[in-house]
């Protein structure tokens, strides 16, 4: 073995070469078998992209480093799904560019926050998180509800992320800036158009209880609640998904 | 009269240009003012690389000196210390800010989700990568016997990393981010680091090739590792799509369960190549010298060196047991995680058995007591690693401060641990002093480090396995005995203790950084007494 590496040990464009190789073959194994073995995301119904106003939310959720301290991921362990429901299924995060599974529960499991608590519960809880919960070590967002959401980059948004293979049609992308404010608006006037877009499980209302005023804080509450309410968990085929 | 310009020169002049011409093209176009700040940054220090290369081709060709070349060395380890404070310092406002949330302060560029990047950036890539560019300028000249092959890509690769790190760190607060743990970066400033880290392993091959020496030398090995694999994470867990040029923002090319794995192939295997690999290239290299005996074995380098980088890329889905990934890739990534014990101690046994035959200077020498407890931590950890890749094991750990005690234990313990071992030897050498200005104040910042480090992951230790229980404690009737809520008020006093352990820690990092302030601005080496006439002096 010494003489051979003896050999290596004198070529350095070699012995890069010899790491490089050496190094590939772990993620060539692991990685891209995942993007050819059919099921490794399972069949499910429900799941959408998300509507624009959804999508500025995540991107708030992902700007303020949400991930750092909740989880959206739950485990098929006991003590994970009966704290938190159903455990999360891979088609779950299908569209989420990047995915934000986390790795640290400093605070709760997200995965399916949406629906367990009202609207106005998780504004006042995002602006002053002490004053509903108290212990709790999150810090304040208020500054969200002051903050007037920029809207105008949506349809460049949805169209880079339909070139990474998430299905907008180009009326989605057209009119991506107006749906968001649409989704929020109180009168709800355009339910219809936009669940016909987008389809049934889209919801639409004024989520930061301040009516006519467009905030970020509409558009992260519109997210947190749609997480976990899209799959429809009955449509699963246990035996299908079986990995 | 017309003068040949050389080839590097042009070509480096041509990659500042265009480097030049992106930073401007973000300024003109940026939305965002974060943004377009750091559009006028990368183009002002770009236009500065510019005229800095016509001034230097101006002045014609100067001759190279036959010696080493250190400066760029001596900037590199400022930056580290710079780098460290500032990362350390970040980190322990963190900690306050967990154990009295009210420090938060409730403002967005404040709050705990956005500076803590900038402790995690400025400790791994500030403070570790400067300290692994520094150490391996130092470290392939002085085996290789050869002067770095570049005289303007060393000041390249400073500088363009360093702004690399001053765009991360001053983006996180501003809220420009991907949310990739450890890749938080957006695509313009991972360009930048992809056209850095070129420029790196070009300089370093063209290094290696100038070599006087027939064999490459373990050290180099590694640090070449650390190049080779660093660049293959960082191109392919950065791939995505940006909104467009006038937006920070992109969005990752792949999806959920696909991107999860190449976040964690890319995450687990930064520990892999930058903590680990790097480092270890250090300890090669450093402790020999600081013991002044050889490395124990030979064969066990090799073993070492071929079963890291081969087996720490397999091991990342064991960040993902129990999820969404498919079972048979956790099984793969937990099977290859314990196989990983047996390079990474041969490298523990391989480094404590080479101090054999001076245990004394242990003792003696503050650095070498460094590198030692290094070595110890990284057993610790590596082992600690493996034990909680296996399934059973993961799921009472992962999620909970656990992990987070495991990370440090490597972080502060080994990473740290060895580049303060190495700095205290290789400062006096590359500014030609006597020694460190005062081995008392090293010994006083060995001790603070070393009960930071235990206080701090001794707190988590306990604060991880009790969150970790108290989630899955049922009672009688089956039903949970606590709260979340419950698990988050428990934590209260090791949140206090961790963040004391990290104040004693960082007031170690400074005594250490001024320290070495006092050894660099004190006295040149004295002259020794030439006696007979002039021989030529053997290359160190």
């Amino acid at each position: 073995m010494s003489t051979k590496h003896q050999k290596l040990e004198r070529h350095s464009l070699g012995f890069a070469m010899a790491i490089l190789a050496v190094a590939s073959i772990g993620g060539i194994v692991e990685i891209a078998p995942l993007f050819t073995i059919e099921n490794t995301v399972e069949e499910v119904e429900g799941m959408r992209p998300y509507t624009p106003l959804e999508l500025a939310g995540r991107d708030i959720y992902v700007r303020e480093g949400c991930y750092a301290c909740h989880s959206q991921m739950i485990r098929t362990l006991r003590s994970d799904v009966e704290r938190y429901g159903h455990y999360s299924l891979a088609a779950e995060s299908m569209y989420d560019h990047p995915f934000q599974w986390g790795s640290k529960r400093t605070g709760p499991d997200l995965a399916r926050i949406g629906g367990k608590y009202s609207d106005a519960w998780h504004v006042a809880h995002l602006e002053a998180p002490r004053e509903l919960v108290e212990g709790s070590v999150m810090p304040g967002y208020a500054f969200l509800s002051q903050t007037r959401l920029s809207t105008g980059h949506l349809p460049a948004s949805l169209k880079a992320l339909s070139r990474a293979g998430v299905p907008y049609t180009d009326a989605q992308i057209e009119t991506a800036e107006k749906d968001a404010a649409r989704q929020a608006d109180f009168e709800q006037n355009y339910e219809g158009e936009l669940q016909e877009s987008y389809g049934e499980n889209v919801q639409v209302r004024d989520f930061d209880g301040q009516p006519g005023r467009l905030t970020e804080m509409d558009a992260l509450v519109a997210y947190l609640q749609m997480l976990g309410t899209l799959a429809d968990l009955d449509s699963l085929n246990p035996e299908e998904s079986y990995r | 009269m017309l003068r040949r310009i050389p080839l590097e020169d042009t070509a480096i002049l041509s990659v500042l240009g265009l480097v030049l011409l992106a930073g401007l093209a973000i300024l003109g176009w940026g939305v965002p003012v974060a943004y377009v700040l750091h559009g006028w940054l990368i183009a002002l220090t770009a236009g500065w690389g510019i005229m800095w290369m016509l001034n230097r081709i101006s002045e014609g060709p100067a001759g190279v000196p036959m010696a080493y070349n250190d400066k760029v060395i001596r900037f590199g380890v400022i930056a580290a210390l710079i780098w460290g404070i500032i990362g350390f310092a970040v980190g322990d406002i963190l900690a306050w800010q967990l154990a009295i949330p009210s420090l938060n302060g409730d403002m967005s560029w404040s709050n705990f989700g956005r500076l803590r990047p900038v402790h995690t950036s400025g400790v791994i890539f500030g403070f570790g990568g400067n300290a692994l560019i520094a150490t391996s300028f130092y470290v392939v000249q002085r085996t290789s016997r050869a002067r770095l092959a570049s005289e303007t890509l060393p000041w390249l690769v400073f500088w363009g990393y360093n702004l690399f790190l001053v765009v991360a760190a001053s983006g996180y607060p501003l809220g420009i981010t991907q949310s990739k743990e450890y890749a938080e970066p957006e695509w313009y400033a991972d360009l930048l680091l992809l056209v850095v880290w070129v420029g790196y392993l070009t300089l370093y091959l063209r290094t290696l090739a100038r070599r006087a020496e027939p064999h490459i030398y373990v050290a180099n090995w590694y640090y070449l590792g650390f190049i080779v694999v660093i660049a293959m994470l960082h191109t392919v867990n950065n791939l995505s799509v940006p909104v467009s040029i006038a937006y920070p923002k992109s969005y990752s090319l792949f999806a959920g369960t696909q991107d999860a794995m190449t976040q964690w192939w890319y995450g687990h295997n930064a520990v892999g190549f930058l903590l680990t690999a790097g480092f270890l290239g250090m300890l090669y290299y450093f402790l020999p010298k600081a013991v002044n005996r050889p490395v124990y074995s030979y064969r066990m380098s090799i073993v070492g060196f071929w079963g890291i980088t081969f087996l720490y890329l397999w091991a990342g889905s064991h960040h993902l047991h129990y999820t969404a990934l498919p079972d048979w890739v956790q099984y793969l990534g937990m099977t290859m995680s314990i196989i990983l014990l047996v390079p990474s101690w041969a490298s523990v046994f391989n480094g404590i058995l080479t101090i054999n035959g001076a245990w004394d200077k242990v003792r003696t020498d503050p650095a070498v007591r460094f590198m030692m407890v290094a070595i110890l931590f990284y057993g610790l950890s590596t082992f600690e690693g493996s034990f909680m890749a296996i399934r059973p094991v993961n799921s009472l750990s992962h999620y909970t401060d656990w992990t987070v005690g495991h990370v440090h234990a490597g972080a502060l313990g080994w990473v740290a641990f060895i580049t303060f071992g190495a700095m205290y030897k290789m400062v006096p050498w590359v500014w030609k002093r006597d020694g460190v200005y005062s081995l008392k104040l090293e010994a006083w910042h060995f001790w603070l480090a070393l009960s930071g480090t235990l206080i701090y992951v001794g707190a988590m230790w306990n604060s991880g396995i009790t969150q970790s229980l108290m989630w899955q404690t049922y009672d009688a009737d089956g039903a949970f005995l606590y709260s979340f809520l419950d698990s988050v008020i428990e934590m209260h006093p090791y949140y206090a203790a961790r963040a004391v352990g990290g104040l004693l820690y960082l007031i170690g990092a400074c005594i250490g950084a001024y320290n070495i302030y006092m050894t660099v601005s004190g006295p040149r080496k004295t002259q020794v007494q030439q006696t007979g006439p002039l021989s030529r002096q053997p290359a160190e």
